[in-house]
């Protein structure tokens, strides 16, 4: 068994998931897949607190619960405070030794809860420096609702507020870069990676969660539905985004960046894109949109080439 | 500041605020409390009052005692929050400083901003002064955390009316303050990771209706356990805060019903007609929510005639204190009881406007006169040409 970035990958065989079996995730989705792997990262006891979203409605439908660790939902918008107010409990209460030392706390949201309607409350608590954790399970999209597009959603994608139409070619507009953004509140820790390796994943987690302070960790995680693809293609489709640089691995570390992953070769933005039925009409007989294929490659090489010279 | 200073000495876990006119001293004074190391609170300087009510609604499960303030667009903003607060029974004491909601923009009191909270699930207590800011607050600590209620609490007051006037106000001791308000013991916190619980989780039409109607259950307590917290209260102070102040209403044939600050301009006036033989009396509702519909049908039932000032409107529909009044009533008259007629709705002081002597005795004049008008009538409103008869007096 091979040890990565400090994971024992065996070790984690008898690992002891707070998020456990009987949620009502759709089959093959990438987000339960993302979130136990980030778990796997932490020895430590954990409180976790849930914006609203598909892992958030899908775990903890009532009178059952898929957390065996506490767990919060508040609301949408707000993952970030609701995790300040634990936190700062956390603290107060530590001080007067009325719980045990040593609580983890992680924060999750969809890119939705994250990007969008969650910003401002994950970037107060940012800056206030809460020792906690926020994980994006970044699915590029609101699938909760059905495939709304959302700030992290990509440019062409088809989504169902910015549908592939006669007129328009899906999403007009680029993604944002969260993960700069967040990295921008000078916080200790960001990293973004995906389901493409493992034990980076659950190396960037530990890392996030043993580095005191607030960490963020943004993770690109396919939603079958909304991408149009196989489920069984989940890991595949990760790989393509991840060697195509369409989604870069790195991490941000007291301010150092570091490329966790290097692709070998050039795997073409168009393979990544060509794997999905959501760029389906890119690719349709007839009315190809070679400029936009054009335009994505042209983007992610420049996006590459400023990551490099961090 | 009476509030802060209560703060102070009830050093709560955690306090998470943001500033906003007039609540705003609240939080700066505690700041200070907090630099000067008076306290040994948690303080979370949020980003936003959805913020500010989010992160104690987190503190409060994780098992903290919580406090904050906020006033109109800032409890506007956290109104989502609110009724999640009180499902949760997170039982935060929250000092509501009472202003207009906007627009237009106004900084003064009037009730607008608590008044749309009404039906969130929070206890709601209307303060007529400081004196009564500061008592509240130290009872609304064990009101909220009593087994029995587990429920949010408003201490509301008027904005720069009560939040910014001088006045003397009596300070218990710190330990007796200490001794009064003692220490949370949450049944079921967050923190407790060996026995993990799950808030804020799905629920569909199975179970949902059955959790609300538990819900309920602390607030229809909420009136006698804030009965005996008030009473325990005043064996320390000798000030006793019943839910409804009667003042002069034993004996009276006009009464008129009000909340805050504003009742002392109408016990002012009810003093001054009783000198001159009309037996007036003024009602004071301190507690609007649990709404105390049995004392307020006990003492209007021997009345004449009635006026309900409420300080906010409901457009298209009656004004809230007037709304309630009058539906307590008509229970209590289903019952066999007499009660009052007409009990006539007037809108006052929006956007701060002062309530004056001469306002409040038109109002027991026409009571007198047995006027009655089916719309809620205006005091000191000015209106346009031809607007004249819509005024109120």
């Amino acid at each position: 068994m091979r040890s990565v970035a400090g994971v024992n990958m065996k070790n984690l065989t008898s690992h002891r998931n707070p998020l456990v079996e009987g949620h009502r995730m759709c089959p093959g989705c990438g987000a339960p897949t993302a979130l136990r792997q980030a778990f796997m990262g932490i020895e430590n006891p954990v409180v976790v607190v849930g914006a609203t979203g598909c892992m958030e409605v899908s775990t903890t439908v009532y009178p059952y619960s898929s957390w065996r660790a506490p767990f919060l939902h508040v609301a949408f918008e707000n993952a970030g405070a609701a995790v300040s107010g634990v936190e700062a409990a956390y603290r107060v209460m530590r001080r007067r030794g009325e719980f045990r030392e040593g609580i983890k706390f992680v924060a999750f949201g969809g890119d939705g809860g994250t990007y969008d309607i969650g910003l401002q409350s994950l970037s107060g608590a940012l800056e206030r420096g809460h020792d906690f954790t926020y994980i994006c399970y970044n699915n590029q999209g609101y699938m909760n609702t059905g495939a709304q597009r959302s700030s992290a959603t990509p440019r062409s994608a088809n989504a169902t507020t910015a549908p592939a139409g006669r007129v328009t070619p899906g999403k007009l507009q680029r993604a944002k870069n969260l993960t700069e953004i967040a990295a921008a509140h000078n916080i200790p820790y960001v990293a973004q990676t995906t389901l493409h390796d493992p034990a980076d994943l659950i190396g960037k987690v530990k890392r996030a969660v043993e580095t005191p302070g607030p960490a963020f960790v943004n993770i690109l995680v396919p939603c079958n539905l909304f991408w149009k693809i196989d489920p069984a293609d989940q890991v595949k489709i990760c790989r393509l985004a991840a060697d195509s640089r369409f989604w870069p691995i790195y991490e941000v570390a007291n301010g150092e960046y570091r490329v966790s992953y290097k692709p070998k070769g050039q795997t073409p933005v168009e393979e990544f894109l060509r794997a999905q039925g959501r760029y389906a009409h890119l690719f349709k007989k007839g009315s190809e949109r070679r400029d936009l294929i054009e335009q994505a490659q042209s983007e992610v090489d420049a996006d590459w080439e400023k990551l490099l010279a961090r | 500041m009476a509030f802060a200073e209560a703060m102070r000495q009830i050093n709560p876990d955690v306090v998470a605020a943001y500033p906003i006119t007039p609540s705003t001293e609240i939080p700066m004074k505690f700041a200070e409390y907090v630099a000067d190391g008076l306290v040994d609170t948690e303080y979370i300087t949020v980003e936003s009052e959805h913020s500010a009510i989010t992160a104690c609604v987190g503190a409060s499960v994780a098992g903290a005692r919580v406090m904050t303030a906020s006033s109109a667009n800032g409890v506007g903003l956290m109104h989502e929050i609110f009724p999640i607060a009180a499902a949760f029974r997170a039982p935060i004491v929250f000092g509501l400083v009472n202003r207009s909601l906007g627009a237009p923009v106004n900084i003064h009191c009037d009730h607008s901003d608590s008044m749309p909270e009404r039906d969130s699930g929070w206890i709601q207590i209307y303060c007529e002064d400081a004196q009564e800011v500061y008592d509240t607050a130290l009872m609304s600590v064990r009101l909220a955390e009593h087994p029995d209620v587990l429920t949010p609490v408003f201490v509301c007051q008027d904005g720069f009316i009560t939040s910014h006037c001088y006045e003397p106000v009596d300070f218990l001791d710190d330990e007796a303050v200490t001794e009064f308000v003692g220490s949370r013991e949450p049944r079921y916190p967050l923190l407790d990771v060996d026995n993990p619980v799950s808030y804020g989780s799905f629920v569909m039409s199975e179970h949902y209706f059955e959790i609300k109607r538990n819900q309920m259950e602390g607030m229809e307590n909420a009136l006698r356990v804030c009965r005996e917290v008030s009473g325990e209260l005043a064996r320390i102070t000798g000030r006793d805060y019943p839910p409804v102040e009667r003042y002069r209403t034993d004996d009276a044939e006009y009464v008129i019903v009000i909340m805050s600050s504003a009742a002392g301009v109408v016990k002012d006036v009810a003093d001054d007609l009783r000198s001159r033989g009309v037996r007036a009396g003024c009602l004071r509702v301190r507690m609007f929510r649990p709404f105390p519909s049995e004392e307020i049908s006990e003492a209007l039932s021997g009345v004449k005639c009635a006026a309900v000032l409420d300080r906010s409107a409901s457009p298209g529909g009656t004004p809230p204190l007037a709304a309630e009044v009058r539906s307590a009533l008509y229970t209590s008259c289903c019952a066999g009881n007499r009660m009052p007629s007409p009990v006539q709705s007037f809108i006052y002081g929006l956007g701060g406007r002062d309530l004056y002597p001469g306002d409040v005795e038109s109002v027991f004049e026409g009571l007198s006169r047995g006027e009655h008008f089916l719309a809620p009538r205006y005091i000191g409103l000015r209106e346009g040409t031809g607007g004249e008869e819509r005024g109120g007096r």
